[in-house]
């Protein structure tokens, strides 16, 4: 498998094709913002109907990410589930397949905004995880601000999270491209969304500006993970 | 032969009119289910359309609603309210006379509604959100008269098919309704006749007189076309000239873009000041209203326009029309060139720019099928099934409904007459439920079939959103634009891709001005005026209109026949040149150019299949030279070459044009390809898997939606047989993706291919290295590229 490898605080990292993170360090899969679920709520909340496959698309390639890695350990770092609703509503299908990838594992659901609560597959459930030197958490927090776990508190400690779903834009010679991409500084590390259902924010919007340092690479996914400086 | 009222004979003697005999025979055949007139701009046809209204509600006896006018743009619906009630004022006739469109206001609907007017004028969408009323059987009680203007353009689009499902519910609300249908020239009037009847009640044709040949000819100016590109510059001060030596003097452009850099042009050569506007889609409404005022008032010496102006409103005074650019289409340069002297019987005079050499060849090519009263189009397919979907919401909006009914009512429209119960059903479910192999949504779907066999909305409340949603008009994502500050002017849109490649202190052009811009807020473009720098192009991708199949079959006759006398020396040379140095295309065959160029090995196909087919055709070949390893880049099509360049030589072009091969091709490329998701896209929002709309304001962070490419290639992967990728498919044959051409571009040449490897660029191809709108390939090329940008970009950045 294609990899662009990196460090942050002194963790090799691996960022996937996928969007998936990889440290063989700790034997640790990191993805975000799966979104499951996504296409049932919209249907319950009276939007369109959209193809009801989203959740076998976004597990079919979290399948293939596990065994490419053999991760013993993963991290879904929030947003895993569009509502707690929809993580209630999977399909009996679906459901099973996602026990079945989470029972022969240490599976972790950090809590995102979209569901905070714990759900029933199996794995534990976290507000955020620390697993030295990075602090794995579903909304980075803004520099400055109380102190307490950010990035910079005790100099130490780099952040991972994921939420606002970043995307970048590169100009080539004749032509543009935009994928969803990791963004990268010193001390912080922002996933992009894993899920099939799922739009991007760009790099250059305010708050992803805000919150990275210069300088900052964006990590675009894509067949051959590649690293950019990131657009602003 | 049928009378009018005495007051209306006292009427036309005051003015001096009389009736020309195609308005009595309207009169006369007034009784008849479905007529059809084709008539020349000017030659009395609305009149035409009205009298016999006008004639049956003199008595004033008739409550409600009497008859309904519809034709494509607002603007016609205002302009024939105030063309008709001169003669319904001057007669005193007792006769109430509304518009409705999109611009009508709420309290003026909601009146409508209750108490609706003798005559009212409206759009096909207007149309069809009234009919989604549960009140539209009052509304429409003792419908009598439709009356359809401008059917001809409106057959051409999903417009057109929407408003005559919606005529069909018409027809079952009010069953004496007869139709009326108003075209101008068109190749084949029956076809439009067969539209417009219930089905199959029969639709005579009335034909009023065509009036004398037009006086066309080509622009000859001194200085030579350029080799390239679609502005038409150089002719700028022989055009000047034109308008100065005649009154009024519409100029068509075939792209927005075009028109605006053209009419920047001429301001800037406008030495004398004369008073000239510009009008197209993408300009703010106010803009658009104060040229058409302007131009009315008659204080405008020439109008530079785009389709915009294509249709209806009667400017009067023009006595010139010039074309900039190939006329691409013949029926429609016969249609633009009747814009001008819209006194019946008066010869209507143009002149024909063409943009570039190419185009000398192509505007000779279209004098002749002018002179020969050869018009082209080519022939409707079934009605499509994406705006069908949409009727049945609209359907579903107004009340329950049978399903037998409403498909009895579907298969009266001409367009749907073929559509068989199975596939009628399959759009039904596809409301219902989505139309999902695995169902998923039963609890939640949005039709659901009640125990009397009545099928009607799940939840009430939706009908809101489906009403939000009615239309088949899509456009590219556009952005306003406005000038910066509180209360900025609004100056028009441009294309959201466009927008994007901004930074501030890039100008573009916009209704004719340079502006600067600033920044992008809350989704409007903010610039300020700005004149001292060179412009960039505003993009709109519009519609591009491909060369049509007669047009560019007399091209290659023209080649063929080596009859050059009509072209000007400068373009004879270069054909010769072309003929020396390689071949002239073939109709049957298909010659292909090999030749390096800035290093890089370069290819030019010749199918003269058309803008769109010649696209679909760069995105085939670049695929199947992907799978041979010769890493394309990027290609550019015209409406008669494909130009593909990448980072190994073609040597033998034959594999890649085997017939079986492209068709399998065709089928596999469906898969990851832009086109064919642009259109799937149009089809998902037309049919209502996306909405555009939704009650409350638009949502403010973008992450939160997601794009239409990402469900097309899952409905792909898991629901092959998914009803909108069926509709996507058949779409595929023409509009965008035109395969259909590709096919007959196979046909003719049969596998017989000329490959010429050149040592420089060949004359004909040399232009096309010039043109714009390259597309790039998303092979393993792309990937080469994008990791060697991203480690220089790096490395300039100090990192790593």
């Amino acid at each position: 498998m294609n990899f662009f490898a990196f460090q942050l605080a002194g963790a090799a990292l691996r960022a996937l094709p996928s969007g998936g993170l990889w440290w063989p360090g700790a034997d640790l899969l990191c993805v975000s913002d799966l979104h499951l679920g996504k296409a049932e709520r919209m249907a319950r909340r009276g939007g369109p109907m959209l193809p009801p496959y989203e959740v076998r698309d976004t597990l079919g390639r979290l399948e293939q990410d596990l065994a490419a890695t053999g991760a013993g350990t993963v991290i879904c770092l929030g947003d895993s589930f569009d509502d707690l609703d929809a993580a209630h509503a999977l399909p009996p299908a679906e459901r099973a397949w996602l026990e079945r990838l989470v029972a022969p594992r240490r599976w972790i659901w950090a809590e995102g905004n979209h569901d905070p609560d714990p759900v029933p597959f199996g794995g534990s459930h976290a507000a955020e995880v620390l697993r030295a030197p990075l602090v794995f958490r579903h909304i980075a927090r803004p520099p400055g601000g109380d102190g307490a776990g950010t990035p910079d508190s005790g100099g130490a400690l780099a952040e991972v999270s994921g939420h606002y779903h970043p995307k970048a834009r590169v100009n080539l010679r004749s032509q543009r491209i935009t994928r969803p991409c990791f963004l990268l500084d010193r001390k912080r590390l922002i996933l992009p969304a894993y899920g099939t259902y799922t739009g991007g924010l760009f790099s250059h919007a305010a708050p992803l500006s805000a919150l990275m340092d210069d300088p900052a690479v964006a990590i675009l996914c894509g067949p051959a993970p590649c690293a950019v400086p990131m657009p602003r | 032969m049928s009378t009018l009222p005495p007051s209306f004979d006292d009427w036309f003697s005051r003015r001096g009119w009389s009736l020309h005999p195609h308005q009595q025979e309207l009169l006369d055949r007034a009784a008849e289910p479905a007529l059809l007139l084709i008539a020349p701009t000017g030659g009395g046809k609305t009149l035409a359309g009205f009298l016999p209204t006008l004639a049956e509600l003199a008595d004033g006896a008739h409550k409600g609603i009497h008859t309904l006018y519809v034709s494509p743009l607002k603007a016609l619906a205002a302009d024939i309210k105030r063309n008709l009630r001169t003669p319904v004022d001057e007669m005193g006739l007792p006769i109430r006379i509304e518009d409705r469109t999109g611009d009508t206001s709420a309290t003026a609907r909601k009146r409508q509604r209750a108490d609706p007017p003798h005559i009212l004028l409206t759009t096909p969408e207007s149309l069809a959100l009234l009919t989604s009323y549960e009140d539209a059987p009052r509304i429409f009680a003792g419908l009598s008269r439709v009356i359809v203007d401008e059917i001809h353009a409106l057959a051409e689009s999903k417009r057109g098919d929407q408003l005559m499902l919606a005529l069909s519910r018409l027809q079952a609300l009010a069953p004496e309704m007869r139709r009326v249908g108003l075209s101008a020239t068109v190749e084949d009037p029956a076809a439009i006749a067969a539209y417009l009847a219930r089905n199959p009640d029969p639709c005579a044709i009335v034909h009023a007189d065509p009036g004398p040949d037009p006086d066309i000819a080509m622009l000859t100016t001194d200085e030579r076309p350029p080799w390239s590109g679609g502005g038409g510059k150089y002719a700028i001060p022989a055009v000047l000239e034109q308008v100065r030596k005649h009154r009024t003097t519409l100029i068509f452009h075939n792209t927005r873009a075009q028109a605006e850099i053209f009419f920047h042009n001429l301001w800037l050569a406008n030495d004398d000041d004369l008073p000239i506007g510009i009008h197209h889609g993408s300009l703010a409404r106010e803009q658009r209203e104060r040229v058409e005022a302007a131009m009315v008032a008659g204080d405008l010496r020439a109008i530079v326009a785009t389709g915009s102006l294509d249709l209806g409103i009667d400017w009067g005074d023009v006595d010139l029309v010039i074309q900039v650019g190939a006329p691409k289409n013949v029926k429609r340069l016969v249609q633009r060139i009747g814009r001008a002297n819209h006194r019946y019987n008066a010869p209507s005079k143009a002149l024909l720019v063409p943009a570039n050499r190419f185009e000398v060849v192509e505007c000779v090519a279209a004098l002749q099928a002018v002179k020969a009263r050869d018009l082209d189009g080519d022939p409707r397919g079934p009605g499509p099934r994406d705006v069908l979907c949409q009727h049945i919401a609209i359907r579903a909006c107004a009340g329950p409904f049978d399903a037998g009914e409403l498909y009895a009512e579907v298969t009266s429209a001409g367009a749907y007459a073929g559509l068989t119960r199975e596939a009628f059903d399959d759009c039904l479910n596809f409301v219902a439920t989505g139309g999902y192999a695995l169902r998923a949504y039963d609890r939640y779907q949005r039709l659901q079939q009640r125990p009397d066999g009545l099928w009607q909305l799940r939840d009430p409340r939706r009908a809101r959103q489906i009403r939000m949603n009615i239309g088949t008009i899509i456009d590219t994502d556009m952005l306003k634009v406005r000038l910066r500050g509180r209360g900025g002017k609004p100056l028009g849109e441009v294309e959201e891709g466009f927008a994007a490649t901004l930074t501030a202190g890039d100008t573009f052009l916009i209704g004719g001005r340079v502006v600067r811009y600033e920044t992008l807020r809350e989704m409007v473009v903010e610039v300020s005026p700005r004149a001292d720098k060179e412009p960039r192009i505003a993009t709109y991708m519009g519609t591009k209109f491909a060369t049509s199949t007669q047009l560019s079959h007399r091209i290659l006759e023209m080649f063929r026949s080596r009859d050059w006398a009509g072209l000007p020396a400068h373009t004879r040379d270069w054909l010769e040149l072309q003929a020396r140095v390689s071949h002239l295309p073939e109709a049957d065959r298909i010659l292909v150019e090999s030749f390096t160029h800035d290093g890089r090995p370069h290819s030019c196909i010749y199918g003269f299949a058309g803008r769109n087919a010649m696209q679909t055709l760069g995105l085939l070949l670049t695929q199947r030279m992907e799978e041979m390893g010769l890493h394309p880049l990027g290609f550019v099509a015209t409406d008669y070459a494909t130009l593909i360049w990448g980072l190994e030589p073609l040597t033998d072009p034959a594999p890649l044009f085997a017939q079986g091969d492209l068709r399998a091709a065709f089928e596999d490329w469906l898969a990851g390809n832009a086109v064919m998701k642009r259109t799937f896209k149009s089809s998902a929002i037309i049919a209502g898997l996306i909405e555009r709309n939704t009650p409350g304001a638009r949502a403010t962070g973008r992450q939160a939606t997601f794009s239409s490419d990402i469900l097309y290639d899952t409905l792909r992967r898991y629901d092959p047989d998914h009803l909108l990728l069926d509709i996507t498919r058949e779409e595929a044959l023409r509009g965008l993706v035109d395969f259909g051409r590709i096919e007959e571009l196979l046909a003719r040449t049969h596998g017989r291919i000329d490959h010429v490897q050149a040592e420089r660029v060949t004359p004909l191809a040399a232009p096309m290295l010039l043109e714009m709108g390259r597309v790039p390939v998303m092979g393993a090329a792309r990937e080469r590229l994008l990791a060697e940008e991203a480690a220089i970009l790096l490395a300039t950045a100090g990192l790593e």
